[in-house]
């Protein structure tokens, strides 16, 4: 080569791309650039925990310092994916406990962590600084111990939404009297409760504190003690929101709050009881995140609250909000983003709100920015979705979950199909999209032609026939994640648009109609992917090859079969036919 | 609304029944449950070109044989709901469903009662349910002498396992400290009611 930068001057100049595509495309260009940038580059995002092992991920990436790894299918949420599947993240750990030293962060979601790979962690990595386990389980009180006790550097403990065994609430007290780098703390999943004591001197040595969520055992009246220990708090969650209507603790509650200048998100609020709302007003005029998801109180004492803060971006709130609250919204809050309603009552027969498709209209029209949306309700038609469309063309995600499957549009008792084809065609910048209702093969039509940008898509009870599916496979250019459960969808399509799906993170049918044979037949196809048949009713060998599988998770991989299945898991590969003699 | 709801619903099950192999051929016993009824295609509908029929041609729409009773069906996750979101209303329900009982002591009474306290909407009315299942008058309340015009007073114990006079506190903050009720009578009820 007749010209070179030194390799110091590109390693400086590849410091600047954090995009893992952008540090794809450099890797491409030739050898040495994937050499220089294999060396540097420090983040990690792992789709999928078994698209690729840990040994390739260390032995290419070697000074790797933060991991960022998914483990199992988005439907495990909703309990579609039975227990002991998979997505262990023991051998990562220790893997790169070994090879790994200088590891400050990892992230974890929807994987099974265990106390021991809690200790190797806190163990391994001397300037471990970040845990965030999202969805996670498998781990107890002790493994968090472990946690406090050794990460001496430690500066984000975020636990969201993960399934916890509590063993006792002394685990806070391992935290060091010298420790002092706390930025993050999130324990709102957890049931019982930490020990007060420790977690207010916890607070109190933590000058950088900017985000704390407390879970619901954290009494009202303790608040304040708190708040006054981190007024420089950015993003709180309270506990428990209830407390004996006691003027002194309003007053103590109102007088905190309003001492946190710097308040941006709020959160928490179980079991909240209007007359302590008002205590909060002084900050809802900088708040731009409000998660009231958790409190069960009526549109009224609702919109007071949400009408006063102002710069809103992002609301989660359940139905109880209902239509007149949502106008209210609309017409109060311009910077609104983000809005996810769910439901108060997600199994009953009849309506227990006032909650239906005019609320989310309102919302279209009235906040110009707003991107993503997650919408529980019981009814919907075709003139509100094209409606929403044609409001709101800049939304990135349109998720919509009507309550009762198959419901058509309300009005005219025809299929919705009409208006979510009017959400794919204006809002051409959609990246996930979430169907129900009635819905026939002209729905996937739809969005196989307009859906260009579409990355994941969440199909349940809908469509008439391979078409359907054939459609999305064959229309969808952008398409990572494929999630379909209870449609008519078999093997004609999956056959037919096989090779579609090595160019995507993951495919989920359940309770559809593809036969055991054409699972079997698309594992020996394309051997870069990984078929895995999950059924509960005993090997698939045991039943006719038309015989439909219960479930089926395909995913791309460059690490073949995985080795830690249970007995409920059969991979579909080349040697499938041997393997079961 | 609802009736037309489940009309549409059972219109589309046969189409999007599970089944094995070819249209018109035996139905496979293993499909999803789901809610079904019995009632009849709305006739326009059943015209519609929506190619619903396209599994199942072979089976007529109305499937007046297949009664399901009206409860519908819990189908598994669905919504598609977490289950931490779930717990957190169920635990409100079920509160609202158990009541607030506390225990009725009556001084000489052989035996205590318990009532439920959530069922009133003030003191008023507990003060009338408390009279009538003593068999007793409990007279007026005033701040200054507490219930004066009969020998017996309503007391309660508190969250401090103190003996406090009902009706000094609003009556929200009553019921969320109300440990258990006392019925006093004669010289230890004036005790409480005077000059506090």
């Amino acid at each position: 080569m007749a010209y070179s930068f030194p390799e110091e001057v590109l390693e400086h100049v590849f410091s600047f791309l954090t995009s893992d595509k952008d540090r794809n495309a450099v890797s491409l260009v030739c050898k040495s650039w994937y050499e220089i940038e294999r060396w540097c580059r420090r983040r990690i995002f792992v789709g999928n925990c078994y698209a690729v092992s840990p040994e390739i991920v260390i032995r290419r990436f070697p000074e790797v310092r933060a991991v960022e790894i998914k483990g199992k299918p988005h439907f495990a949420d909703f309990n579609l994916v039975p227990e002991g599947w998979g997505a262990y993240v023991y051998p990562w750990i220790a893997a790169m406990s070994a090879a790994c030293p200088l590891l400050e962060e990892i992230k974890l979601k929807r994987m099974v962590v265990t106390d021991e790979s809690l200790e190797l962690i806190s163990k391994s990595f001397k300037n471990f600084k970040v845990l965030v386990l999202s969805s996670c389980e498998g781990f107890t009180t002790d493994g968090l111990a472990s946690i406090a006790a050794n990460c001496r550097n430690l500066r984000e403990l975020d636990l969201r939404e993960s399934e916890v065994e509590d063993l006792s609430g002394h685990w806070l007290s391992h935290f060091p009297d010298n420790y002092t780098s706390l930025v993050s703390l999130n324990i709102s999943c957890l049931g019982s409760e930490v020990s007060f004591s420790a977690l207010e001197r916890l607070v109190a040595r933590s000058p950088n504190l900017r985000t704390l969520r407390l879970n619901r055992a954290v009494p009202l009246e303790k608040l304040p003690n708190l708040l006054r220990r981190a007024p420089q708090l950015v993003e709180l969650g309270t506990g428990a929101y209830s407390a004996e209507i006691r003027s002194d603790t309003y007053s103590n509650l109102a007088e905190a709050f309003s001492a946190c200048k710097q308040l941006k998100g709020l959160s928490g609020f179980w079991d909240a009881i209007p007359s302590y709302l008002p205590a909060m007003l002084h900050v809802c005029s900088g708040i731009t995140s409000l998660n009231l998801s958790y409190a069960t109180i009526q549109s009224p004492d609702l919109v007071q609250l949400v009408t006063q803060c102002r710069n809103l971006q992002r609301l989660w709130v359940l139905d109880y909000i209902e239509d007149r609250g949502l106008e209210a919204l609309a017409a109060s809050c311009k910077d609104l983003q983000e809005l996810r309603v769910f439901p108060s009552d997600p199994f009953g027969a009849e309506p227990n709100v006032s909650l239906t498709e005019q609320g989310l209209v309102s919302v279209s029209e009235g906040c110009p920015k707003l991107q993503s949306v997650l919408y529980f309700c019981r009814q919907m038609s075709n003139a509100a979705l094209v409606a929403i469309a044609r409001n709101r063309p800049n939304l990135i995600r349109f998720r919509l979950c009507i309550l009762e499957p198959r419901v058509p549009d309300y009005l005219t008792l025809e299929p919705l199909d009409t208006g979510f084809g009017a959400i794919v065609e204006n809002c051409k910048e959609l990246r996930r999209l979430s169907l129900s209702g009635l819905l026939t093969d002209r729905v996937f039509k739809y969005i196989g032609t307009h859906a260009k940008k579409l990355e994941m898509l969440s199909i349940a009870f809908a469509g008439d026939s391979d078409l359907g599916l054939h459609h999305v496979l064959s229309g969808c250019e952008s398409l990572r994640k494929l999630e379909i459960r209870d449609c008519p969808f078999g093997d004609k399509a999956l056959l037919a648009n096989a090779a579609k799906l090595e160019t995507m993170r993951s495919l989920w049918m359940s309770s559809c109609s593809v036969s055991y044979g054409a699972c079997k037949l698309l594992g020996q196809k394309l051997p870069r992917l990984n078929v895995e048949v999950i059924d509960e009713r005993g090997p698939p060998d045991s039943r006719p090859e038309s015989c439909p599988v219960e479930r089926l998770y395909v995913y791309r991989t460059v690490s073949g079969r995985r080795v830690d299945m249970p007995g409920f898991v059969w991979t579909m590969d080349e040697d499938a036919s041997l393997r079961f003699s | 609304m609802e009736g037309v709801m489940s009309h549409a619903s059972d219109l589309n099950l046969k189409a999007t029944e599970l089944r094995l192999g070819l249209p018109g051929t035996d139905e496979h016993d293993e499909f999803v449950s789901v809610a079904k009824n019995n009632k009849r295609a709305l006739p326009d509908q059943s015209a519609t070109d929506s190619g619903r029929k396209g599994i199942s041609s072979g089976k007529s729409i109305d499937h007046e044989h297949e009664h399901e009773p009206a409860p519908k069906a819990q189908i598994v996750g669905w919504p598609p709901v977490r289950s931490y979101r779930k717990n957190n209303l169920q635990a409100k329900k079920t509160e609202a469903e158990t009541g607030m009982y506390v225990k009725v002591s009556m001084d000489g009474a052989p035996y205590l009662r318990k009532i439920d306290l959530s069922v009133y909407n003030g003191y008023a009315e507990l003060l009338k349910a408390l009279e009538s299942m003593f068999k007793l008058t409990i007279g007026d309340y005033s701040e200054r002498e507490g219930y004066k015009g009969s020998e017996y007073a309503p007391a309660y114990e508190d969250k401090d396992g103190d003996l406090m006079l009902v009706g000094d506190v609003p009556w929200d903050m009553f019921m969320s400290s109300c440990k258990r009720l006392r019925i006093m009578k004669g010289s230890d009820a004036s005790g409480l009611g005077c000059g506090v």
